[in-house]
């Protein structure tokens, strides 16, 4: 017998080696474990991301804004016979006494352009609302009322400050306001007031530079290219003509140079300097009280402008003035300076008020950004979810009654299986292409000489079409749940309907079934609530058509919430998108109500045997 | 008219069940037990016979009928006015129905009203005769139930093999959504071959996609069909995806099974199910105003131009869909390794990262290629993120940063486009019957991957 030299063995655990190797295969350990949390870290933050996301924007819109207003209602003719009309679908649309009353509330004359400038800044729809306050009380014609005239989607946007509101700057100086006929006006103020205004026009031009010098590389590449063409050409028509794009070509590098220096040089050049404002630049305000001023050219120490709102001329001391500035300019927001003006006039005022935006659940779709809502979505949501349920969930049951409790073991019920484990993974915009192609649009088939049309009865965009391609969707889901709850009811219950007498149909129908419902319904509402996020299918059967009305029956058009957050959010209006986000939140609240509803029927009903 | 006699067919059968369940009972003369069925399956066999009888009656002669008279209208349109084009007799038809039930009509003329008037006469022998097959056939089912009814006639045997008719003929809806997706796809997928003349090879190896440019004369430009642009930005979309949800959703897998605390796993379980309940729309909108700017933002603060449309973005969001996808499944097979392996492996001296490395993965392996490839499956199939976040022009690109488009997106803009829906259907048709085969190739090859390598354990 070899003995065993144990202090050997026990220095072969404590060497260095093994050591090093022991560190190693921890950190392995730590590293493999830090994947996971970094793993589920990055799942949390996606979630966190996403939530916050919606919720932001969701936020961003739970009120609007309405200007007061003190219309007086003068109505036409026309306009009376609407008012005084029974059917509540003629409306009409008092657009002159809100433009007027508009008018009204700003001082000075206006031109007619920028009256159509003052009217857009309210909704469109201000005039029909103005309407219905009338048509609800026909004594209100001819007298004065105070109306809250809804604001346009872009104003609205602005007054959030989508686009930037005018930010003061320093004016610890005092401004000297020179007015003179036929001249531009001009305020001098200290040296220290505009530092900050050159600081942002600098990097301005500074930027502008950068744009330009690429613009001449990019005319230079052209030139580059030209140039190689020449030499490779041989018919002479064709130089010709490629010798007159490089001359082009060649113009615009030299411009587009010419304009890099200028630019570079107010970018740089600390001296004496004059800056023109020109469409590309920020906006620059001069506010004393009521009256504003809108910077032309920018100096050192004076700046020349035009009124918006006229100041008196005079001299006005350090805290009575303000310089502001809005950075983005002009040509890239869809508020003007002038209705930036007259918006900011009317808030300092008082005017402008906000309100909850009860709008967002009662309206349906409307093209205008402010006026749109999700209700016709709801009410399209809910005929759909109708039919999906009462073709899926009785379709379902009855399938998986017959495929635990009759069906043989043969070719036809293997094949009914291995096709609804498939149907479960294919993808949805084929169920689509389905309910398209057999429930809307037919399939034309020849037979015996006669084309016929199979199918096809469905209309388009109804939610009865929806529903069904929803059904045909769901139906594998509620099948599964139905067939594992079914096989989770014990045996002795059936043996002891069965050992009683009963048919093995009343089995299944008296005993077995209501013992596995809660389990059926738990997959089902699951299912449901996958069918009610759904937008693919739906967009292929037409459901994402602009519908202003909720439908009234399962068969008229309609859309539903998903197809109506995809339109939505393909939309170019901003608004749209901080639409979009609520239209998602309400969305996700059904669907956390159903699955939350799935998962106390679970806990409620749910019998361990 | 015709919902009403539905209605009337309902309630003859409830008005049979009540007559012919009284008719037992009076049979019986107060000895129920003389009856072979109890007297509500007398009632119950003769309800359904009323309710098959007239809503099959109903169905079919509506079907015929509208089939037959469509035809005739279609023919006496075809006799008036032989040198419109199909499309142009097809408006003309429509818009003399419109004529009839009031709607927005293109034009009003003698032919329309012709036709308006023949459509009006049709459809009210239609109705009539619908209406009287499907009452006539309910009442005619109604008296032989009635008369059916004696002492001895084994109702409840009868109603139950109905209902178990019933049955099959509801679990057979499966197949039938099979074969309505086969055929749907394949009549029209047969129709663009047509169209193209037989050369599949222009559509499967072709480099550009542009269907709708070359349309004359009702065929297709077969330079013009090529569907490798979107074979490639579906396949990079789906590979970006994968790269994200594979190994989040496998490393996620792992801990939850063996490193993380019951407590961890009662939060962290939850939260990938919430990942996998947001409706993909959401995930869309995520995609386009979030993930896509700040993609796009990034890229031009390092210097690189990145789309905001590019395929990153689509590929990242449809990853982060796909990940309780992955987890889940991997989870599931990871957790049925038995834990007699684990102890095996411990008792030998590895550590637990080692256990899991060399024995867990290699065990659950086959469950874990299988979830992957069923990922797979899904985010080509993926269509609202892609759709609301990928391009639409057709780049054949393989930069990850330019936009791409896929199958998903094509079938939707062909289908949602302005085009004549007969000429933008067929291209449409041929991609989902694509799709519908790759999928299902990918989900056939998943569980047989777990079958054929399954480790049995027990």
């Amino acid at each position: 017998m070899t003995s065993i030299d144990f202090t050997a063995l026990s220095a072969k655990h404590t060497s260095d080696a093994t050591r090093a190797r022991l560190r190693k295969r921890y950190w392995a350990e730590v590293r493999l474990k830090a994947y996971g949390i970094i793993a589920i870290a990055f799942a949390a933050a996606a979630l966190l991301l996403l939530g916050s996301t919606i919720v932001t924007k969701t936020l961003s819109v739970t009120h609007e804004y309405y200007l007061q207003l003190e219309p007086r209602i003068e109505a036409s003719e026309r306009d009376m016979e609407r008012l005084t009309s029974d059917n509540p679908r003629l409306r009409a649309n008092l657009r002159r006494p809100v433009s007027e009353s508009l008018q009204a509330a700003v001082p000075g004359e206006i031109s007619r352009r920028d009256g159509r400038a003052l009217t857009g800044i309210v909704s469109a729809n201000a005039g029909l609302e103005l309407g219905d306050l009338a048509k609800a009380d026909n004594s209100l014609v001819g007298q004065t009322v105070a109306f809250d005239a809804l604001l346009d989607d872009n104003t609205q946007l602005y007054l959030r400050g989508a686009f930037g509101r005018p930010q003061p700057i320093n004016s610890s100086e005092t401004a000297n306001v020179i007015v003179a006929e036929g001249q531009p006006v001009v305020v001098e103020v200290g040296p220290a007031a505009l530092s900050e205004v050159f600081a942002v026009l600098r990097a301005e031009r500074s930027f502008q530079a950068e744009r330009a010098a690429a613009e001449r590389d990019r005319q230079q590449n052209a030139v580059d290219v030209t140039i190689d063409q020449i030499g490779e050409a041989s018919d002479p028509e064709q130089i010709a003509l490629l010798e007159r794009r490089l001359d082009a070509y060649e113009r615009a590098r030299d411009a587009a140079e010419a304009r890099r220096t200028e630019l570079r040089r107010q970018a740089t050049v600390r001296r004496e300097i004059t800056f023109e404002m020109g469409e590309d630049d920020a906006t620059l305000f001069i506010n004393i009280g009521g009256g504003w001023l809108k910077a032309e050219t920018v100096e050192r120490e004076r700046v020349t402008g035009a009124f918006l709102e006229p100041i008196p001329a005079g001299t006005y001391a350090e805290g009575s003035w303000q310089a502001l500035m809005i950075e983005r300019p002009e040509a890239r927001r869809p508020i003007s300076d002038r209705q930036v003006v007259w918006i900011e006039n009317f808030d300092a005022q008082g005017k402008i008020v906000q309100k909850v935006n009860s709008r967002l659940l009662e309206a349906s779709d409307s093209a205008s950004a402010e006026l749109a809502g999700i209700w016709g979505a709801i009410v399209g949501s809910f005929w759909t979810m109708v039919v999906t349920f009462s073709l899926a969930f009785p379709l379902g049951v009855m399938a998986a009654i017959y495929l635990e409790e009759f069906a043989p073991k043969n070719r036809v019920t293997d094949l009914i299986e291995v096709n609804i484990n498939n149907l479960a993974a294919v993808p949805s915009i084929v169920f689509g292409l389905l309910g398209l192609a057999i429930f809307v649009a037919g399939v034309d088939i020849t037979l015996f000489g006669t084309e016929i049309t199979i199918g096809g009865f469905l209309p388009r965009s109804s939610p009865m079409a929806g529903g069904a391609v929803l059904a045909l969707m769901t139906l594998p889901t509620i099948i599964i749940a139905g067939r594992a709850s079914i096989r989770a009811v014990p045996p002795s219950i059936r043996d002891a309907a069965l050992g009683l007498g009963a048919s093995r149909l009343q089995t299944a129908v008296h005993h077995v079934l209501p013992l596995a419902m809660p389990g059926i319904l738990t997959g089902s509402i699951i299912g449901m609530a996958q069918a009610l996020g759904e937008t693919a299918p739906l967009l292929l059967v037409g459901m994402n058509s602009f519908i202003q009305e909720p439908p009234g029956d399962p068969f008229s058009p309609g859309n539903v919430l998903p197809t109506l957050i995809y339109q939505w959010n393909s939309n170019s209006e901003r608004l749209f998108d901080d639409k979009t986000a609520a239209a998602i939140s309400v969305l996700l609240i059904f669907l956390v109500a159903m699955n939350a509803l799935a998962v106390l029927l679970r806990k409620r009903f749910e019998r361990r045997w | 008219m015709l919902p009403l006699t539905l209605l009337g067919i309902v309630l003859l059968s409830l008005v049979a069940f009540a007559l012919c369940r009284g008719h037992a009972l009076a049979l019986a003369a107060g000895r129920q037990a003389a009856l072979h069925s109890r007297p509500a399956y007398h009632g119950l066999y003769a309800l359904l016979w009323v309710l098959l009888a007239g809503i099959g009656v109903f169905a079919a002669l509506d079907i015929a009928l509208s089939g037959l008279f469509d035809n005739l209208i279609r023919g006496r349109i075809d006799t008036r006015a032989p040198d419109l084009s199909p499309i142009q007799q097809s408006l003309v038809y429509s818009d003399a129905v419109k004529l009839i039930t009031g709607g927005v009509v293109s034009t009003d003329d003698a032919l329309r009203r012709e036709i308006g008037a023949l459509w009006a006469s049709y459809n009210g022998w239609r109705i009539a005769l619908v209406s009287a097959g499907g009452l006539v056939a309910a009442g005619i089912a109604f008296y032989r139930a009635w008369a059916q009814i004696a002492l001895n006639f084994r109702a409840r045997n009868r109603a139950e093999r109905m209902l178990r008719g019933m049955l099959w003929t509801a679990a057979t809806i499966a197949i039938l959504t099979t074969l309505g997706i086969v055929l749907s796809l394949i009549g029209e997928t047969l129709i663009f071959f047509q169209r193209i003349g037989w050369q599949v090879d222009a559509f499967l190896f072709g480099t550009t996609w542009s269907p709708l440019a070359g349309v004359s004369e009702g065929a297709l430009d077969p330079t013009k069909v090529g569907a490798i642009p979107l074979f490639v930005g579906t396949l990079m979309i789906t590979i970006i995806a994968m790269c994200v949800a594979v190994p989040v959703g496998l490393f996620a897998a792992i801990y939850l099974a063996d490193f993380a605390s019951a407590k961890t796993r009662s939060w962290a379980k939850p939260l990938l199910e919430i990942l996998a309940g947001v409706p993909t729309v959401v995930y869309g909108y995520f995609a386009a105003i979030t993930v896509a700017p700040a993609l796009r933002d990034f890229g031009s603060a390092v210097g690189l131009s990145i789309a905001s449309e590019s395929a990153l973005a689509a590929g990242v969001v449809m990853g982060i869909m796909i990940i309780p996808f992955i987890s889940s499944l991997s989870d599931d097979v990871i957790n049925s390794v038995p834990q007699s392996l684990r102890d095996g492996s411990y008792g030998l001296g590895a550590t637990r990262a080692e256990t899991v490395r060399k024995v867990v993965i290699p065990a659950a392996l086959p469950g874990i290629v299988s979830a992957c490839l069923l990922g797979t499956s899904r985010a080509i199939g993926e269509t609202m993120i892609v759709v609301m976040a990928a391009g639409q022009g057709a780049n054949m690109t393989f930069n990850p940063l330019d936009a791409v488009t896929t199958v998903t997106v094509q079938i939707v803009m062909l289908i949602t486009g302005d085009t004549e829906a007969d000429v933008a259907a067929a291209p449409a048709f041929t991609l989902g019957f694509t799709l519908f085969c790759v999928t299902l190739a990918l989900n056939v090859v998943a569980l047989r991957v777990v079958r054929r390598y399954r480790e049995m354990y027990d």
